[in-house]
């Protein structure tokens, strides 16, 4: 797959042969970036959530309290010492927070590559194909997003020993199918393109004209779908989470960390807000950043911002 | 309506040269598009007449500002265009003309018929109505019945057959020919002084565009409405106009009678054009392309803007852009600062043949025969 | 890699010397009409191509030249098994090709290839030039170390710069693009190419170099071209011999001089009529047979003749009961004492040049 990156820098100019030169013409790819750099509150979403990110990832080796360890500092309130404050056992909520948070973005991150790797493959199986395999594999993909995802979750998850990675794999089986259906419908525009039929007269295999031409080029949608993806995964790990249905102790989560602080609310409050802030924080962070691919990648958005 | 009611009575076939009879004169008319990477010149500086009934035909390839032209003309640049210069239509200036006396003009002065008829047609009403609410919006007093009963004989005009029926069709009904005519019909029905026929058979089969062109010939018959005919195929323009302007890079290049085009051509440009064209009527041993591709009208460089796909360019081309001057007789002026050197010169004699690259090609041949 | 030779006989008074290397027998294709609804039916059919036959010869242009819904270009697609014949054969040196699998169709594509039209749609935006060109030799497993060469030298033959291989199609104009489009077909070194509509999205000076270096091509090479187009004169400068469809059926066929000199079929002639000569005394002189209304419906095409309906002989200068044979019978595709076939009851040669 070509990566998104991979494109000329900016503005290249034709070929100069015989002193040939046409409009400057930029790739998709260069529109895209462009059009998303002037997309503020994107801009600025990315850089707070790439922050959160390097936080809670680089954080914990950097920070002198682990989130297993006790503190002998028990109920404390945020000061200089535990920014966050401390629980009723001595457990540091800086680090449980940066913990947590760290827990909750790699299911969310996991659910979204998972969900779109199967459905962007099954998506575009089905509309490049279409007819009788198309009509079996949508009437698959219409089947998982009628099961209630919540109580399959909440199910199976629960046997699951509250492992990070099996309640990514439970959710993201049950939200590929909204990826599937996005790749359909632009594979099914996209394999009528000439470009498709002379890989076709070139005797190009099936597998090839699917993973070589139609999907590099559905990647627009796909990466949108996919930021809004990473934002539902950790709302619904936080709601899992919450019902104790999710991560279990010691490890921790954002969602298990309000949950274990709802009875606090009132005489710890920092425990209950600031867990909860960063769950606020990161769902719309990314759907700004959501926000702003979508117009980034959308050709009608045509304006010329002052 | 304002001060138009005679204009109508005076005699509209005066013969072309007249002085007075310039019923369009566009002057030194610039438009520029900003864009995010700086601002596109579509249109730089261009000026025409066009006499009382004359038919003027514009031809330029893609990108060379003769739409743009034409949209400006008319006032239906979107709002981020800077449109400057000057268009007088029988003597009143348009550009700067408030919305509402624009479109009094529009219509019944000046008529337009685009390339996709579909453009200018409402699927959701039949033709009959669309042509009578035309007939009704610069004639208020005329009353539905006879508006219907003249909407039927445009239709005959502009040669559909069983306008009574076809009167009540809905454009989706009608071929892709038959709209265009029916926009024709919408063109002529306030008898206007001037049709911009902007590409208007480009979409269509051939004989299907004869068709149209012998259509406009008689809506131009029963008006005597002036023509702007702006196309890219100078075949067209051989055959349904008096003069020709020819555009390249925003720019007027070359113009002249048709004549004066077709066999005397003084700007390279139009001389390559015409050695590029395949032609029909003989048979020629190699075309002789133009090299290279039209320059970006963001960032023109310096200099004639043909220059760079020049075989003829020289030092002054590079430094100055030359302008339209009169070449062989005062009707016929070219944009080249060599214009004489192309008395009595074929295209063969100044543009090569290329084709592929010898060498490239010898040596794929040979591969060739050793697979074999 | 000479082929087991033609089995066929070469359909006579075609011209042609050689033995064809491409044989077409009574091509049909019908795309289906479905109703609308949640049960589709079938209602009806697209007459697309109704019983064609022609043979390409080795070294030669045959111009396959019709309006819109005459069916030329699913005639290109049926015969490189783009799309399945309805009915019909097809025969490459006497291999048929028509009732060949993917599989077993596979190795005669590079044998048989095909520009396409639209120089913006027929190029994957997504990767680079070298590749494009590169992709028919990593399909069939030819992109071996030399192959990096061998695309630079592909991209020099067409014209291009071979440094700009790593640059994307859409950095290219329209005539460039479509170059690449023709190195990526040569890549595998075919005997047939079609070329469907190559020139006609492309503005006039443009357009002259892409023909030049297509017929250079083929009188270096031996390709034989199917070249489909619209436009009579762009064929007449490449055509060696011409082909014209109306509604799905061959009306006429002949060496391309012959063909514009004197055209029997009345359609023929009102299509050359309909071309605009750039040339203002000659265009204003000219004689001209027009045709009256619309391409009728490929899905109900009329009886007989398909092209009574709007033929102006038809209408202007036969009897009633002379009429009676256009309606009910098909003209077969035979010449009629004018030197070459042509499928018309009343074929006249008529001068119009």
């Amino acid at each position: 797959m070509t990566d998104i990156g991979a494109l000329g820098p900016a503005g290249t100019r034709t070929p100069g042969d015989d002193g040939e030169f046409t409009v400057v013409q930029r790739s998709q790819t260069q529109l895209v970036l462009r059009r998303f750099l002037r997309h503020r509150a994107a801009m600025i979403s990315l850089a707070v959530f790439v922050l959160i990110v390097l936080w809670a990832f680089a954080g914990p080796h950097l920070w002198h309290y682990s989130y297993a360890k006790y503190t002998p500092d028990n109920s404390q309130p945020p000061s200089w010492k535990h920014p966050f404050g401390t629980d009723s056992s001595g457990y540091d909520a800086y680090a449980q927070v940066m913990r947590g948070t760290q827990t909750s973005l790699k299911i969310a991150i996991l659910i979204a590559l998972g969900s779109t790797l199967v459905g962007a493959v099954w998506g575009a199986i089905a509309g490049f194909y279409r007819g009788f395999v198309d009509a079996l594999m949508m009437r698959i993909a219409d089947l998982v997003l009628t099961l209630p995802l919540f109580a399959i979750a909440l199910v199976i998850s629960s046997r699951s020993g509250g492992s990070w990675y099996w309640i990514a794999v439970v959710i993201a089986g049950l939200t590929w199918a909204y990826v599937s259906r996005v790749v359909r419908s632009s594979v099914l525009s996209l394999r009528e393109k000439e470009f498709v039929e002379a890989a076709r007269a070139l005797g190009a295999s099936d597998t090839r004209i699917i993973f070589r031409h139609l999907l590099p080029n559905a990647l627009g949608p796909v990466i949108v779908n996919a930021t809004v993806l990473v934002a539902t995964g950790i709302l619904t790990e936080t709601a899992l989470s919450f019902l104790g249905f999710g991560v279990q102790p010691p490890d921790t989560s954002l969602g298990l960390l309000v949950a274990q602080a709802q009875t606090a609310v009132d005489t710890r409050p920092w425990l209950f807000y600031i867990p909860g802030a960063f769950i606020i924080a990161i769902a719309l962070t990314i759907n700004f950043i959501g926000d702003g691919l979508r117009d980034a990648f959308d050709p009608r958005q045509q304006r010329v911002r002052q | 309506m304002t001060d138009t009611g005679n204009r109508k009575g005076i005699d509209r076939v005066v013969g072309k040269g007249e002085e007075s009879g310039a019923v369009l004169e566009v002057d030194d008319l610039s438009v520029e598009f900003p864009t995010e990477d700086g601002t596109v010149r579509a249109v730089r500086g261009v000026g025409y007449r066009l006499e009382r009934g004359e038919a003027l035909g514009i031809v330029g390839e893609s990108g060379s500002g003769k739409s743009v032209t034409a949209l400006a003309v008319m006032g239906l640049l979107p709002g981020s265009a800077r449109v400057r210069g000057s268009v007088r239509f029988e003597g009143t200036e348009l550009l700067g003309m408030s919305d509402a006396r624009l479109s009094d003009i529009r219509g019944s002065g000046i008529a337009m018929v685009f390339q996709d008829p579909m453009t200018s047609l409402n699927p959701v009403y039949t033709v009959g109505y669309q042509i009578a609410e035309t007939l009704l919006r610069h004639k208020p007093g005329l009353g539905r019945r006879p508006a219907r009963a003249r909407a039927v004989d445009l239709l005959g005009t502009v040669g559909i057959p069983s306008p009574e029926r076809r009167v009540d069709s809905y454009p989706h009904e009608l071929s892709g020919g038959m709209r265009q005519r029916v926009v024709i019909a919408i063109a002529i029905a306030n008898d206007p002084d001037v049709i911009i026929a902007d590409e208007p058979t480009t979409a269509l089969d051939v004989t299907v565009q004869a068709q149209i062109l012998q259509a406009l010939e008689a809506a131009r018959a029963e008006t005597g409405a002036a023509l702007v005919l702006i196309t890219h195929d100078l075949g067209v323009v051989a055959g349904h106009t008096d003069r020709v302007a020819v555009m390249y890079a925003g720019r007027i290049v070359e113009t002249g009678s048709v004549e004066d085009i077709f066999y005397t051509p003084r700007m390279p440009y139009t001389l390559g054009l015409l050695g590029s064209l395949p032609r029909l009527d003989r048979e020629e041993e190699r075309l002789t392309p133009i090299t290279g591709s039209p320059p970006s009208l963001l960032n023109l460089p310096p200099g004639c803007p043909f220059a760079p796909r020049c075989p003829m360019r020289r030092e002054p081309c590079d430094s100055t852009e030359p302008a339209l001057r009169a070449a062989g007789s005062a009707a016929h002026r070219s944009a080249c600062h060599f214009a004489d050197e192309l008395v009595g010169t074929a295209a063969g004699e100044v543009f090569g043949t290329v084709g592929a690259d010898t060498e490239a090609l010898a040596r794929f041949a040979d591969l060739e025969d050793d697979a074999r | 890699m000479i082929g087991p030779q033609p089995v066929l006989p070469p359909l006579p008074g075609h011209g042609g010397t050689e033995d064809p290397v491409l044989q077409v027998r009574d091509l049909v294709k019908h795309f289906p009409v479905m109703s609308r609804g949640v049960v589709r039916r079938r209602v009806g059919d697209v007459h697309a191509v109704c019983g064609v036959s022609f043979d390409l010869y080795a070294n030669e242009t045959l111009g396959l030249v019709g309006e819109s819904g005459s069916g030329k270009t699913t005639v290109s697609r049926t015969l490189l098994n783009l799309e399945t014949a309805t009915s019909g054969s097809v025969h490459y040196r006497g291999r048929p090709l028509t009732d060949l699998s993917r599989r077993q169709m596979r190795p005669l594509r590079r044998e048989l290839q095909i520009v396409f039209q639209d120089p913006y749609a027929s190029l994957d935006p997504r990767i680079s030039v070298h590749e494009i060109v590169a992709e028919p030799l990593r399909i069939h497993g030819r992109y071996g170390p030399g192959a990096p060469d061998e695309v630079r030298e592909l991209l020099r033959l067409v014209g291009l710069n071979p440094e700009h291989g790593n640059r994307f199609a859409h950095e290219f104009s329209g005539g460039q693009r479509q170059r690449i489009g023709i190195a990526r077909a040569l890549a595998l070194r075919p005997r047939v190419v079609v070329l469907d509509e190559p020139v006609s999205a492309l503005d006039v000076s443009i357009q002259a170099g892409v023909l030049n270096l297509l017929m250079d091509l083929q009188s270096e090479l031996g390709l034989s071209f199917l070249f489909v187009a619209h436009d009579l004169s762009v064929m007449r400068h490449v055509a060696h011999r011409v082909a014209v469809m109306y509604l799905g059926r061959l009306v006429e066929i002949a060496p391309a001089r012959r063909l514009f000199a004197r055209p029997a079929h009345p359609y023929t002639q009102a299509l050359v009529s309909a071309i605009p000569l750039p040339d203002p005394r000659k265009e204003r002189a000219r004689k001209r047979i027009t045709v009256q209304g619309d391409v009728p419906s490929p899905v109900r095409p009329p009886s007989g003749c398909r092209f009574r309906t709007r033929c102006p002989t038809f209408a202007g200068r036969l009897t009633d009961s002379e009429r009676t044979a256009c309606v009910e019978q098909v003209p077969d595709l035979v010449d009629r004492g004018g030197g070459h076939p042509v499928a018309c009851h009343y074929a006249e040669n008529v001068q119009l040049l």
